[in-house]
Order: C-alpha cells, then sequence, then structure tokens
C-alpha cells in the first residue's frame, strides 16, 4: 500500500492578544502549538489595547515560530505550506503575523495560504474528530458569536450572527460591573455554578424564527439590576448573579443551535471559539443534544484548542492547500474578513 | 558583502541592494499606500530584477525608528524575519539618522524632523566630524517649540530634513531665525541606499528581540506606569 504523503503547515496567528506558531500534518495533527499569552499586560487596562498587542507581537514573533518549528523538529524542507490568519481581528495585530508569514514563505519559495480565524475556530475541531458534513459550528468568542452551516470543507455559510455584542464581549463587560479582573469569563462561569438562576434574565430573540442573537439587552437588564439594587442599599448574591446571567446566555445559544441542526438536518454539531471553553455552555449543550439529538454527533474541543491557537489555522489552511489556494506577497490584514 | 536595506518609518517606502558601499539596486516611492501590501512585492521584484536569490543576501538593514508605528513594525517585522529565517545579519539604524546622512557633509548641525502630531515632533541633533556623521544629542520625542528653544542657545547653523519640516518651519523659524534653513527637495524623504551605506559597519543585533524604538510608549501604557510607577514590570507576555 502506498503510504500517505505527510503535508506539513508552518502555521502563524496573531490577530488579538496571543502569538502563536505552530506545526500541523495532514490538517489534523499538532506536531507543535506555541501560544505566548499577552493577557498580563492587558489586564492592567481592563480590556485588549491594541497598540500594546502589536507592539507584543514584534517582540515574540520569530521566537514563537522558531520554537514551534525546534519542537515538530522540522526545517523548511519539510514543509507544504506557510498559513496565515488573515482576519478578521486587530489590524496592528494582523499585520505582524501577516508580514511574518509572507517573509518565511518568500525566503524559503512556499506557498502563502490565507486563513480565516474563524474557520480557523472551527477546524480546531478536526484534532479530535474528524469532520462530518453537512455539518453545523456554534463559533462564540470575544468577538464573534455565529452558526455556521458548511455542506463541505472549506464552504461557510453563516445562518445565524449577533446582531450587537458578542456573547464573550457580553461576559467582559459584565465581568467588569462585577469588579472582576479581565477576562471576567472564567471567573463567572465558576460563580455561576455556584448561584442559581433567581433573577431570570431575558433570553432575547429566542423564539423568533431566526437564527441570529442579540446580547446587549440582557447587558443592560444585569447592569439595572445591579444598580437599582445599589441604589436602594440591597444586597445581591453574586454567584447567583453571574448564575442568572449565564442560564440567559446559555439557554438562547443552546436552544437556537438545537433549532438550527434540526432544521438543517446536519450530522454533526461543533463548538468553537474561546466562549466554548465556558463549562455552562459545553454541559447544557451536551445534555440537550443527548435528549433532542442523539443521532448527530456533537464535538467539543478540548479547552487547549478553544482559545486563539496557530495549530487551528494550520487545520483551516490544510483546506486551502488541498485546493491549491494560495495568497499573493501583497497580502494584507484583513481585520473585518467575513467568513465564506 | 551583499546588503538589502529597508525604511518603511513613513509614507515613503525605500528599499536598496549593496554590495558593501556600492548600490546595485534602489526602489524608492513616497505615496499615501499601505506598506504592508507592497513591501514583499517590491522585495521581491527588485531581488528579480538584479537577478539575486534572498539567500545570496549576508545582511539586513532596517530603519528601526522613530516613525509611524504601523510602518515601522511591517519593515522590522519582515527584517527580522528574513534575518531570522536565513540566518543573516540584521543591523538597526535610527530612521531620523537615515534623514540626516541625506545631508552632504557640512558644518551646520543637521535637524531631522518628523511631525509626531499635537505640536510634538520626533528629532535629534547629527553634525559631520571629520567627514563621519555622528549623533551630538540622542533622538526624542518632544514639543516642535521646546525643541527648537534648546537648540537656540546653540551656537551656529542649523539645516531642517525631513518632509515634515514645514508643520514646524514657524516654529523653527521663531526661534532660531535667520540661522536655520531647510534641505533641498531631493534630501527630504529617506533613501535606504543611505540606510545601507550607514549599516555597513554597524554592529549586528539580537535579531529575536529586536524591537522598532517607537521613542514613545503606547498612550495607555504611559498613563498606567505613571499610575503605577512601583508595579513596571519587564515581561508581560506568558507561553500557555
Amino acid at each position: 500500500m502506498k503510504k500517505m504523503e505527510k503535508k506539513l503547515i508552518l502555521a502563524i496567528e496573531s490577530s488579538c492578544d496571543e502569538t502563536s506558531a505552530a506545526v500541523v500534518e495532514n490538517g489534523n495533527k499538532i506536531l507543535s502549538n506555541i501560544v505566548a499569552s499577552q493577557i498580563k499586560s492587558h489586564m492592567r487596562f481592563g480590556g485588549v489595547v491594541p497598540e500594546i498587542a502589536s507592539r507584543h507581537h514584534v517582540e515574540q514573533i520569530t521566537q514563537i515560530i522558531e520554537e514551534a518549528m525546534e519542537v515538530a523538529e522540522v526545517t523548511y524542507e519539510d514543509l507544504a505550506g506557510v498559513a496565515v490568519t488573515e482576519g478578521p481581528g486587530l489590524v496592528g495585530a494582523l499585520l505582524i503575523g501577516v508580514n511574518a508569514a509572507k517573509t518565511v514563505a518568500y525566503a524559503h519559495k512556499l506557498p502563502l495560504i490565507a486563513v480565516n480565524h474563524m474557520a480557523g475556530h472551527i477546524y480546531a475541531n478536526k484534532f479530535i474528530h474528524p469532520m462530518t458534513f453537512p455539518l453545523l459550528a456554534l463559533v462564540v468568542s470575544g468577538g464573534h458569536t455565529e452558526l455556521v452551516y458548511m455542506a463541505e470543507d472549506g464552504s461557510y455559510d453563516i445562518i445565524g450572527e449577533t446582531r450587537d455584542d458578542a456573547a464573550g464581549e457580553a461576559y467582559d463587560k459584565i465581568g467588569r460591573v462585577l469588579g472582576l479582573p479581565y477576562p471576567g469569563g472564567k471567573a463567572i462561569d465558576q460563580m455561576a455554578h455556584e448561584g442559581q438562576d433567581v433573577y431570570h434574565f431575558p433570553r432575547a430573540m429566542i423564539k423568533e424564527a431566526n437564527y441570529d442573537f442579540s446580547f446587549s439587552g440582557l447587558k443592560s437588564s444585569f447592569i439595572n439590576k445591579v444598580h437599582n439594587a445599589q441604589q436602594k442599599g440591597e444586597e445581591l448574591d453574586e454567584h447567583d448573579l453571574a448564575a442568572s446571567f449565564q442560564a440567559s446566555v446559555v439557554e438562547v445559544l443552546v436552544t437556537k443551535t438545537i433549532r438550527a441542526a434540526k432544521e438543517y438536518n446536519v450530522k454533526q454539531l461543533l463548538l468553537a471559539g474561546g466562549v466554548a471553553a465556558n463549562k455552562g455552555l459545553r454541559e447544557a449543550l451536551t445534555k440537550a443534544m443527548k435528549e433532542e439529538l442523539p443521532e448527530v454527533e456533537l464535538v467539543i474541543p478540548p479547552l487547549s484548542l478553544c482559545g486563539d491557537n496557530a495549530a487551528m489555522i494550520g487545520a483551516a489552511g490544510f483546506v486551502e492547500l488541498e485546493k491549491r489556494q494560495f495568497a499573493e506577497y501583497n497580502l494584507n490584514a484583513n481585520p473585518g474578513l467575513l467568513l465564506g | 558583502m551583499k546588503l538589502l536595506a529597508i525604511d518603511t518609518s513613513n509614507q515613503a517606502m525605500s528599499i536598496a541592494v549593496m554590495e558593501n558601499e556600492k548600490i546595485i539596486g534602489e526602489l524608492t516611492t513616497n505615496l499615501k499606500r499601505n506598506h504592508s501590501e507592497r513591501l514583499m512585492p517590491a522585495i521581491d521584484a527588485l531581488m528579480k530584477e538584479l537577478s539575486l536569490e534572498i539567500q545570496e543576501i549576508d545582511r539586513i538593514a532596517v530603519a528601526k525608528g522613530p516613525g509611524s508605528y504601523t510602518g515601522l513594525r511591517i519593515g522590522v517585522t519582515i527584517a527580522k524575519t528574513l534575518a531570522w529565517t536565513l540566518n543573516k545579519e540584521l543591523v538597526g539604524i535610527s530612521s531620523l539618522k537615515v534623514l540626516a546622512a541625506n545631508v552632504n557633509p557640512t558644518h551646520q548641525y543637521i535637524v531631522p524632523v518628523m511631525d509626531a502630531r499635537r505640536g510634538n515632533v520626533y528629532t535629534g541633533l547629527y553634525q559631520y566630524k571629520d567627514g563621519i556623521l555622528e549623533e551630538v544629542e540622542p533622538d526624542t520625542h518632544i514639543s516642535a517649540d521646546k525643541w527648537a528653544e534648546h537648540l537656540s542657545h546653540k551656537e551656529g547653523q542649523f539645516i531642517l530634513v525631513g518632509e515634515d519640516y514645514g508643520k514646524h518651519q514657524e516654529t523653527f523659524e521663531k526661534h532660531l531665525t535667520e540661522r536655520v534653513s531647510v534641505a533641498p527637495p531631493q534630501q527630504q524623504i529617506p533613501k535606504a541606499s543611505v540606510l545601507g551605506i550607514l549599516s555597513v559597519s554597524s554592529e549586528a543585533e539580537e535579531v529575536h528581540t529586536f524591537t522598532p524604538d517607537y521613542l514613545k510608549l503606547a498612550e495607555a501604557e504611559e498613563n498606567w506606569q505613571n499610575a503605577h510607577p512601583d508595579l513596571v514590570e519587564d515581561n508581560y507576555v506568558e507561553k500557555i
């Protein structure tokens, strides 16, 4: 039997506050995945400061790529291409990865592959389980909340998205109201597990006949509840507040996702993005899928692949490599890049 | 020794290939267009035109700042990645010195100027001594008025160089009167060949840790450091 050729991609990601490089084999095996996080820097400001993120990326970029190559024990001759996040993200941050990737591709005459960051989040799942089409992906992060239908590899159809705040953004904002350090998502998730949904915040758009989301109303209700209590001198239980907020977010996400999975008759449901690390969301989606769609396979990435990382860019880039869809040296950062 | 020089610190984009101090090729444009889209294709085109492979280059020189933050990062990222990935030497030269070196040897003080908004400039003070351009005062970010006033206490003549001089010409004339003049138009934009010549005898940099000399903290960083002088740390980035 002919041995399958190994195709290795060097992947680079710098769309927000992580500088990452990875070497990925055939789009589904991680040989290395180095992630340098700037979170300690941005915590000082209560959110990511774009100029500071860009400066950190320049400091880190070559060291991180070198480490990814060393850990994977590969040389440039072993590579089939260089993949990089083109967007969406912070323009100044994206520019560092894009220009480093172009340079490596140019210096070693390798194909350059431009990857959409959101496609990367979806393809992170490929490291755990093969993808079966058609599938539906719920992509939830600090900047995005999208339901993506995929008929085949590399085909993306956004069937629903947030009309205002992303789910992760809502977490960060109420984290600030609760006085939690940035980013608040993980702490709120933990607090939610020790509280009850006693405040019954609204479930925006849950009954509407579309797959869009809205989280700004929930955020306002939350802030009003806290401010009113403060004015009256009432004490609210922070755990119950967190639990009530999370219950609303999770119920809307799960309900609309399950409905879409049924209507589109998909074979697989993927969870993706930074908020995929949320324990409450993982548990509720697992439970609902077991009860309502036991025949549809649910794939949830391990925590290590939920956050931004370059391995996922390598996985999504492999699809483009197979299609021989390459970028030119004039590739630019595209902060508002859409999926599909 | 073959050298590739890159300057994208402001609106002009200039690249040059040198054999020691001899210019083999140079490409300079001065357009309000994106360096990110244009720098790598420009390097590729120039190398092709010169029938050179990038591996034949021994040293990469880059204008390291000050200047436009984004412009600097594009030039520095491409320069340091090239140097690292091909295991070549990297040299960083002050973007202000590159401008100052446009001026032919003269007894006058040379004052390179880049506009830094809100009445401020990135500037420095250079002078030829025995035919060699030397830094008299370190590059700085300062209000144009303060800088011109500071210079007025020195004796001698001053020549302004840099496309943005016009935004601050009146300020300089107020303090320096007839002692200040302006370099001719062909000397007002940076040329990578000039950067290349300055780089030939310079010491190589540590590639991984090389970053632009912004000469200014990010605004949020500056405010934070002023509010928390005791809490500033060396390293804010951690592998996870």
